[in-house]
């Protein structure tokens, strides 16, 4: 799939401001006043920001209020939906933190409830793709939702549950790329079946229908050289999980340096997030690949 | 409504013969020609006279070589649409409901001024049947020319889609593919029509005719070949005794 800046800007700040809601939500930290401004106001900017990436790749963004009205059936609207219930909900437990000084605890966790659907329902836009081996796995929502709760803790400071939570995460980014390797050989579909033609003898793509390129190749079509993203994982992997557990994990004295890491760690985090989303598109092979000739890199 | 009708009262859709195209692209230039200015959006062409044209298409024609073990290989021209698929998961995913399958013919379409232009519907299409229109941002897709199979001013040979009136070979064939006594149906039974990856549970609608085998040389009967065979194996008379004797020496 290619790798388009706003699905990974999106996927990858939206994941962690919603995971920072949810903390927030359920009181970790308890913050109030200008404390709790800070917090709410980077999970807002993190949340909303990702949001409003995602809508520039639409081609009629100004349209994009209709896509509230399908949630019976799309993924995509129950995204949405589950985005503004968890925004307003935490919006409102914002105002009781912020300006009164007050915890309306059932709306956080309402709110926090919200936020992991949000990230759950983004997930499920990837994971019910059959034609995308590779993110038709429980792992998609598994990672999506392992990296949200991961980030979160860390921007929020809870460093006694951000450290298992980063080790899970890394699990589930091993084992989500282990299997996803596998996937699209595993899921049966080849240019035999997408022809009809495999129990002849093998297929092979001997012509194009065209000379240029199309939509369907520019948007599904992306080869990432193997040893390219051997490279980009392995990097991915050390700024999202290593550093930051390494940073959280030393003993330190002193209020400013702890800081300092903790931030350190969150940037790091972030960065490696990034990484893997980028690899989460580009390595994803769209079944209509075959019918171009894809099965041969 | 983006939640699929349970059942459509017909289905109608595409018999395609993998056996008699011939690759001349007529299909894909004619429903170009007619979709372009009919239902919709026109099929906007990118850099159309430069070095790197591009453009919309809702029909293509692929070619593949298929190798079989024990015969020599084969070229097969594969044209490729919307297979208006009974379980259509480009309908399902949509957000808007501007993706929809009719429960009157089965025909699946795309109502353009509910589209945002979000894409996924193309993604969730296993046969890559579904374009974003670059000029217009929003999905195109074969429409089955739901402008002309119903429509009373054309002549009646013409209610058609395009491709199928346009095909020289007589490759593709249109009908209700929902009722088992309809011409199509009778072609699919008899020539074993198939699904394009049926492991995907899109049902499609359309189906493909595949390849009738071809003959074997061992099995040919040759008319001239009593002619041309060798009169003699082995020289008699004189020249047999001829061959004997030069063979003693
Ligand atoms: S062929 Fe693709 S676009 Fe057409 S109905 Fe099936 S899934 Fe939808
Ligand atoms: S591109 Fe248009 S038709 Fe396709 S899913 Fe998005 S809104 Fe629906």
């Amino acid at each position: 799939m290619h790798p388009a800046p706003s699905v990974i800007i999106f996927t990858t700040l939206s994941g962690l401001g919603f995971g920072l809601l949810f903390f927030l939500g359920l009181g970790m930290p308890e913050v109030t006043g200008w404390v709790a401004f800070v917090f709410f106001l980077i999970a807002y900017v993190l949340a909303v920001g990702g949001l409003l990436a995602s809508t520039f790749h639409l081609g009629h963004p100004e349209r994009a209020w209709k896509a509230f009205t399908q949630w019976r059936s799309s993924w995509l609207s129950r995204e949405g939906w589950c985005a503004v219930i968890a925004l307003v909900l935490m919006g409102l437990f914002a105002i009781g933190s912020v300006f009164m000084g007050e915890r309306w605890s059932l709306l956080g966790w309402l709110g926090a409830l919200f936020s992991l659907a949000t990230v759950f329902t983004t997930s499920m836009i990837y994971t019910q793709l059959k034609t995308i081996p590779r993110w038709n796995m429980k792992l998609t929502p598994a990672m999506f939702l392992s990296f949200s709760l991961a980030g979160g803790a860390l921007m929020a400071g809870q460093t006694s549950v951000a450290l298992p939570l980063l080790l899970i995460a890394a699990l589930v980014q091993i084992l989500y790329w282990r299997q996803g390797d596998k996937a699209l050989a595993s899921s049966g579909t080849d240019l035999g079946t997408a022809t009809g033609l495999g129990q002849r003898g093998s297929v092979r793509a001997f012509e194009p229908p065209h000379t240029g390129t199309n939509y369907l190749l520019r948007e599904f079509v992306h080869v990432v050289g193997r040893k390219h993203a051997e490279k980009l994982r392995i990097i991915s992997f050390l700024l999202a999980f290593a550093l930051p557990v390494l940073f959280i994990a030393i003993p330190l004295e002193g209020i400013a340096l702890k800081h300092l890491l903790a931030l350190l760690a969150v940037v790091s985090h972030l960065a490696g997030v990034a990484a893997s989303r980028w690899l989460f598109f580009a390595q994803a092979e769209h079944v209509v690949g075959l019918y171009y000739g894809s099965d041969k890199e | 409504m983006t939640q699929l009708p349970t059942s459509t009262d017909r289905k109608m859709g595409l018999v395609i013969d993998l056996d008699t195209c011939v690759g001349c692209h007529a299909c894909v230039i004619s429903c170009k020609g007619w979709n372009t200015e009919n239902y919709g959006a026109p099929l906007s062409d990118q850099d159309a006279y430069g070095a790197d044209p591009s453009g919309t298409f809702l029909n293509r024609v692929h070619s593949y070589e298929v190798l079989p073990t024990e015969s020599p290989a084969q070229l097969i021209h594969f044209p490729k649409s919307c297979l208006h698929c009974e379980d259509a998961p480009c309908v399902t995913v949509c957000p808007t409901g501007a993706s929809y399958k009719r429960v009157e013919d089965g025909i699946v379409l795309v109502n353009e001024s509910d589209c945002i232009g979000c894409g996924l519907c193309a993604w969730s299409c296993p046969y890559g049947a579904r374009e974003m229109d670059m000029a217009e941002g929003v999905m195109k897709k074969c429409t089955l020319c739901v402008d002309r199979i119903y429509n009373e001013n054309l002549p009646e040979v013409d209610r058609v889609p395009s491709c199928v009136r346009t095909c020289p070979a007589g490759a593709r064939h249109f009908g209700d593919l929902g009722d088992p006594e309809s011409d199509v149906s009778k072609l699919v039974a008899e020539r074993d029509g198939m699904d394009l990856m049926p492991e995907m549970g899109t049902k499609p609608v359309n189906k493909y005719l595949p390849p009738r085998p071809k003959d074997q040389i061992e099995d040919q009967i040759d008319i001239l070949a009593p002619l041309l065979a060798p009169v003699a194996e082995e020289p008699k008379g004189f020249l047999g005794w001829l061959d004997k004797t030069l063979e003693k020496l």
